[in-house]
């Protein structure tokens, strides 16, 4: 068995321990050095021997199995492991910023403040769901931030990865989380479904806007399982000038039914940006409770037992957010309709999928601040009427749909900004066929399609037949 | 090192052509034969050249029942298996047949048991389709690692340190780490005739410095090797299954 030989100034291959950092249930954490490694570094060693929770090693090994796996600014950086027959460990990246939970004595946090944490934890999820992981245990000590804003999500021990073997699910086949930020699904066992992490956040913007728990604290299984059928008092009913749109957001992230909350993490980081934008539903005004009869007929539903149960990745592919740059120009009038056409086309098959309908306001370089004016903010309003207008052969629902009008002078430019901030999936845009203006000034479409980070479709009105031309 | 690991072939020239040439341009340094080379499919007498050619160059083997057969009996086997074996005694030379007579049960190499069906009575070729015969097994050995075939059906079992089963169906081309803390056993997909609802051959790559499995799938010419069967005769099921994958 492993002699545990922790104390600062030990080596273990190679990495000296500093300073212990945490000493938890499940875990100690060792600030550590390596000569020829930069930066600072965290060990973790698990707690195991005599009297340890399996949970621990599971966990850990869980944690051993997906770190490497991962990439990107939201997950600290893994550097080492070291195996369990000889001292098993796992040396990663130190996130030298102070957790959520650092800001619980501060809490209510001013709404804009919960909306824009929001919106980098769910870009921090996004990205960790798009490497195949639900993080299964979203709470304020779980979430650190980089000095560049970036929200880095820690500790995997609880995580489900969809190409790899679930060892909590089969060992144990009981819930494990966080009580107060456990979804229902996760109750149930479900430990695929990456809006279960939605759930969580959703308690998250709820306890940091609030100051309150919208499910309380118990831990036993009976208490746990309220939330399956009695819903959290309604923000407004506990901070009157609570925003209706954080409301919408908060209530809809902690949907019983995990096919009710907003489908993609990106989604919600959309929704959450665009403040003005989201659709209000009965639920963005709820001053109270749901009525004694409703909770009854949700607490006898056997449908919220059998939920479905898809692959993480299949989510998000069938729930994409795809931006469609519409020019409003009357010249523009052929490729529009067949922007139209194939933009309904793509959106029969993904019925999940948001779609964000884009039109420059071109701004001249030299007086920028002349959208100020009152000429400006027509023109605004003016653009958005003809956007929505485009939209609406779509039929699509409110909640799916949203209009922008982006302004800059390089229109290219401005559509890529955009697709960047939102996590835009797909990029459809029409292209003219010939144009005095595109050989002058370059095509628009040509530069996003080249410079995009994501999927781009160029559309182009219908050939026209040589004899009509 | 990396070692590749070749299941079922099952006398299937074109899928085993295609993997061990994926193989090879993955770099695999070893190579793992774990039986039935032969039965169902049509070209027995290729197969067990190219097998023998391998097994002389240090590649690793152990027998199958379809291998057993071949020089034994046929009793316990489907009517189709039985067909294809019969004619499978044919087309064999004596090298191949003493080659096949002569070939171990199973075989340990290093941390490593290989081994057609499983460990607990390798001769009585019992299928590994849940955790119980998994479990069975995995007790059977002292191995870190098990690895078979038989089922034509990847799947990948664990027993933890307090003496839980897992399972789980990997995903083509995902790498698995293998955790030292705890005994795997992996059964591989089949070369020469895949049963998972995927027609693409199967084999699979161990990283013996990453400790790291991954399942590989590979397209291979599925009409030229179901064309083959019928010319040759054998029961036309044995060419349609190629298609789907069953």
């Amino acid at each position: 068995m492993v002699k545990p030989l922790h104390e600062t100034g030990v080596e273990i291959d190679g990495f000296r321990l500093e300073a212990m950092v945490h000493r938890g249930g499940m875990a100690m954490l060792w600030r550590v050095s390596k000569p020829g490694l930069e930066g600072p570094m965290l060990m973790k060693v698990p707690r195991i021997g005599e009297g340890a929770d399996p949970a621990a090693i599971v966990g850990f090994e869980m944690e051993q199995m997906i770190l490497p796996k991962l990439n990107g600014p939201h997950v600290p950086k893994f550097i080492a492991a070291g195996d369990f027959a000889r001292q098993p460990y796992l040396v990663m990246e130190a996130i030298d910023s102070p957790s959520l939970l650092k800001r619980l004595p501060q809490l209510p946090l001013p709404y804009d403040e919960v909306a824009r944490l929001g919106v980098r934890i769910a870009e921090a999820l996004d990205d960790l769901h798009r490497q195949h992981v639900v993080h299964l245990d979203v709470k304020p000590s779980n979430i650190l931030f980089r000095s560049g804003g970036e929200a880095v999500l820690i500790d995997f021990g609880l995580s489900h990865h969809d190409r790899l073997p679930d060892l909590m699910q089969e060992e144990f086949r009981v819930p494990f989380g966080t009580a107060p930020y456990m979804s229902p699904e996760q109750l149930r066992g479900i430990r695929n479904e990456p809006r279960s992490d939605l759930f969580a956040l959703g308690v998250l913007l709820y306890f940091f806007s609030t100051g309150v728990r919208p499910f309380g604290e118990s831990e036993t299984m009976r208490g746990m399982r309220r939330r399956l059928w009695r819903d959290p008092m309604p923000p407004r009913a506990l901070r009157p000038d609570y925003p209706p749109w954080l409301q919408e957001i908060v209530l809809r992230c902690l949907e019983v039914e995990a096919g009710r909350r907003h489908p993609t993490a990106a989604q919600l980081a959309f929704d959450l940006s665009h403040p003005g934008e989201v659709k209000l539903s009965s639920r963005s005004e709820k001053r109270e409770r749901d009525s004694f009869t409703t909770v009854m007929r949700r607490r006898f539903n056997t449908d919220l037992t059998a939920q479905r149960r898809a692959p993480v990745t299949e989510q998000l592919t069938s729930a994409p957010i795809v931006a469609v740059a519409v020019d409003v120009g009357a010249e523009a009038a052929p490729v529009n309709a067949a922007l139209l056409d194939v933009t309904a086309r793509m959106l029969a098959t993904l019925p999940d999928a948001r779609l964000a309908c884009l039109n420059v306001l071109k701004s001249s370089a030299i007086a920028i601040d002349s959208t100020l004016d009152k000429e400006g903010h027509n023109k605004q309003i003016d653009r958005l009427v003809r956007l929505k207008d485009w939209a609406a052969p779509l039929k699509l629902d409110e909640r799916r749909l949203t209009a922008h009008v982006l302004e800059g002078t390089d229109p290219a430019a401005a559509i890529l900004d955009f697709v960047t901030a939102n996590r835009v999936d797909h990029v459809l845009i029409g292209a003219r066929r010939d144009s005095f203006r595109r050989r002058v000034l370059g095509s628009v479409s040509a530069k996003v399609a080249t410079e995009a980070a994501c999927s781009v479709t160029i559309v182009r009105a219908p050939r026209v037949p040589l004899g009509d031309a | 090192m990396l070692i590749a690991f070749f299941a079922d072939i099952h006398a299937n020239r074109q899928a085993f052509e295609a993997c061990l040439a994926h193989a090879r341009d993955q770099g695999a340094e070893r190579t793992v034969l774990l039986g039935d080379y032969v039965g169902y499919g049509a070209d027995p007498d290729w197969v067990m050249q190219r097998v023998m050619d391998l097994a002389a160059d240090g590649a690793a083997l152990v027998l199958g029942n379809h291998d057993a057969a071949v020089g034994g009996s046929t009793n316990g086997m489907n009517i189709e298996a039985r067909v294809a074996i019969e004619w499978t005694r044919t087309e064999l030379g004596k090298p191949a047949r003493d080659f096949l007579d002569a070939l171990p049960l199973s075989r340990t190499d290093g941390d490593r048991l290989y081994v057609h069906s499983e460990a607990s009575d390798p001769k009585k070729w019992i299928y590994v389709t849940g955790t119980l015969e998994a479990a069975n097994s995995l007790s059977a050995t002292p191995a870190h690692l098990t690895f078979c075939g038989h089922v034509h059906r990847p799947a990948l079992y664990s027993l933890s340190a307090t003496a839980k089963m897992t399972s789980f169906t990997p995903t083509a081309g995902a790498a698995v780490p293998l955790l030292p803390g705890r005994r795997w056993l992996a059964v591989l997909g089949a070369v020469g005739q895949p049963r998972d609802g995927n027609p693409a051959a199967a084999y699979a790559l161990y990283d013996t410095g990453r400790g790291e499995l991954t399942y590989v799938r590979v397209p291979y010419d599925v009409e030229t090797a179901a064309a083959r069967i019928r010319k040759q005769g054998l029961p036309v099921w044995l060419a349609d299954r190629l298609f789907v994958g069953k």
